[in-house]
């Protein structure tokens, strides 16, 4: 099926899902083991204490959500439009956290 | 001239006399099958990013609220159930990779094998609302639905709930207690959201079968199912961080 309209794109096949399926199904163990374990925290000041725990689970989820992201939804074999469109929206999101939250933590919260 | 007469004679006629020279189903705006594909591809993420700034301001607000009432989430999320929300996930990553296949088998043109796959998906996707269904009634029975008949009594006396003298929770302050509405407002607006989405999704599975069946997605134009799959594996991740923040907030004894 060689015609020239043809859609040349890249197949992914069975081989790369299954791989994809199993470390999804390992990290989804990962997660659940991980928090039921006290992982501590990293005392940094006496107010700024970073918890292990939800930063393991979010690390846990984002490597999934990337695996997802890569190679069920093709990002890896799609045109660079694609990639830059993924891309602009994880940026996007990530600075309207970041600022919604730097306005939370920076505000003078019962002093006025 | 004889193209005169076919343009006096108005636009379909004009136009009909290429169609023996490319794939019925590109439309005449794109150059080729391939752009064709990649304007629809470009069009279906921009249409995710949009879903993400959505769900986006849902996980904002939780992590706000998470900071500020910590003991009422670690309480509140204890109420949930980790099988339930384990067994869930492995529900819903099984389906993505079921979806997944199906596309595969679209695109190699496997008519019998998309239609077992997009089966499947559905089977599992109904099974995933199965199961919230059963914790949702968890909830009405134990007046944990945020409104008028909100119950507190888990909150203030954890020994007299079951879930919640397994987590070894102390009783909270009144106050705190309170605030246990807000998790529970913001697990059924972003589960309720998610499962909403899986109910449109089952929907245009459904139709997908039948359309399959028929031939429609194995003879070339994987377009929609490509972005169908592209929609169902959205849905997934935004689980996948439903799961952990919502039911995997300190498990581990405080």
């Amino acid at each position: 099926m060689s015609e020239p309209n043809e859609h040349a794109h890249h197949i992914v096949g069975p081989k790369v899902y299954v791989t994809i399926l199993f470390a999804l199904l390992l990290g989804t163990a990962l997660t659940v083991g991980a928090s039921f374990v006290d992982l501590g925290a990293w005392h940094l000041t006496s107010t700024l204490v970073i918890y292990w725990n939800p930063i393991v689970a979010l690390v846990i989820a984002c490597s999934k959500a990337i695996l997802v992201v890569l190679y069920f939804m093709h990002v890896r074999y799609s045109t660079r439009l694609t990639m830059l469109t993924v891309g602009a929206g994880i940026f996007m999101f990530l600075a309207l956290v970041g600022m919604t939250l730097s306005d939370y933590i920076s505000r003078a919260w019962g002093q006025w | 001239m004889p193209d005169s007469t076919a343009i006096a004679h108005g636009a379909p006629d004009a136009a009909e006399h290429t169609h023996g020279e490319h794939p019925p189903y590109l439309r005449h705006h794109f150059n080729s099958v391939e752009q064709q594909a990649d304007a629809s591809n470009f069009a279906m993420w921009l249409f995710l990013l949009t879903e993400v700034m959505f769900f986006g301001g849902l996980f904002t607000a939780y992590l706000i609220y998470r900071n500020w009432y910590y003991a009422a989430f670690v309480a509140a999320s204890h109420q949930l159930n980790v099988v339930w929300g384990t067994l869930n996930t492995l529900v819903l990553i099984i389906s993505s990779f079921t979806m997944a296949m199906g596309v595969w088998c679209a695109e190699t043109r496997r008519r019998r094998g998309l239609v077992l796959c997009l089966t499947l998906t559905l089977i599992l996707g109904l099974g995933f609302l199965g199961i919230k269904t059963i914790e949702y009634s968890e909830k009405i029975e134990k007046h944990h639905v945020p409104g008028f008949h909100y119950s507190l009594q888990s909150f203030l006396d954890p020994d007299s709930d079951e879930a919640a003298k397994a987590a070894g929770d102390k009783p909270l302050p009144l106050d705190m207690a309170r605030h246990t509405e807000i998790y529970f407002s913001l697990y059924f607006a972003m589960t309720g959201m998610h499962a909403l989405h899986m109910i449109i999704g089952i929907g245009i599975l459904g139709f997908m079968i039948f359309r399959a069946r028929a031939g429609a997605y194995t003879s070339g134009h994987v377009t929609f199912v490509e972005n169908f799959g592209l929609y169902w594996h959205f849905v997934d991740i935004i689980w996948i961080y439903l799961f952990a923040l919502l039911y995997l907030i300190s498990r581990h004894g405080t």
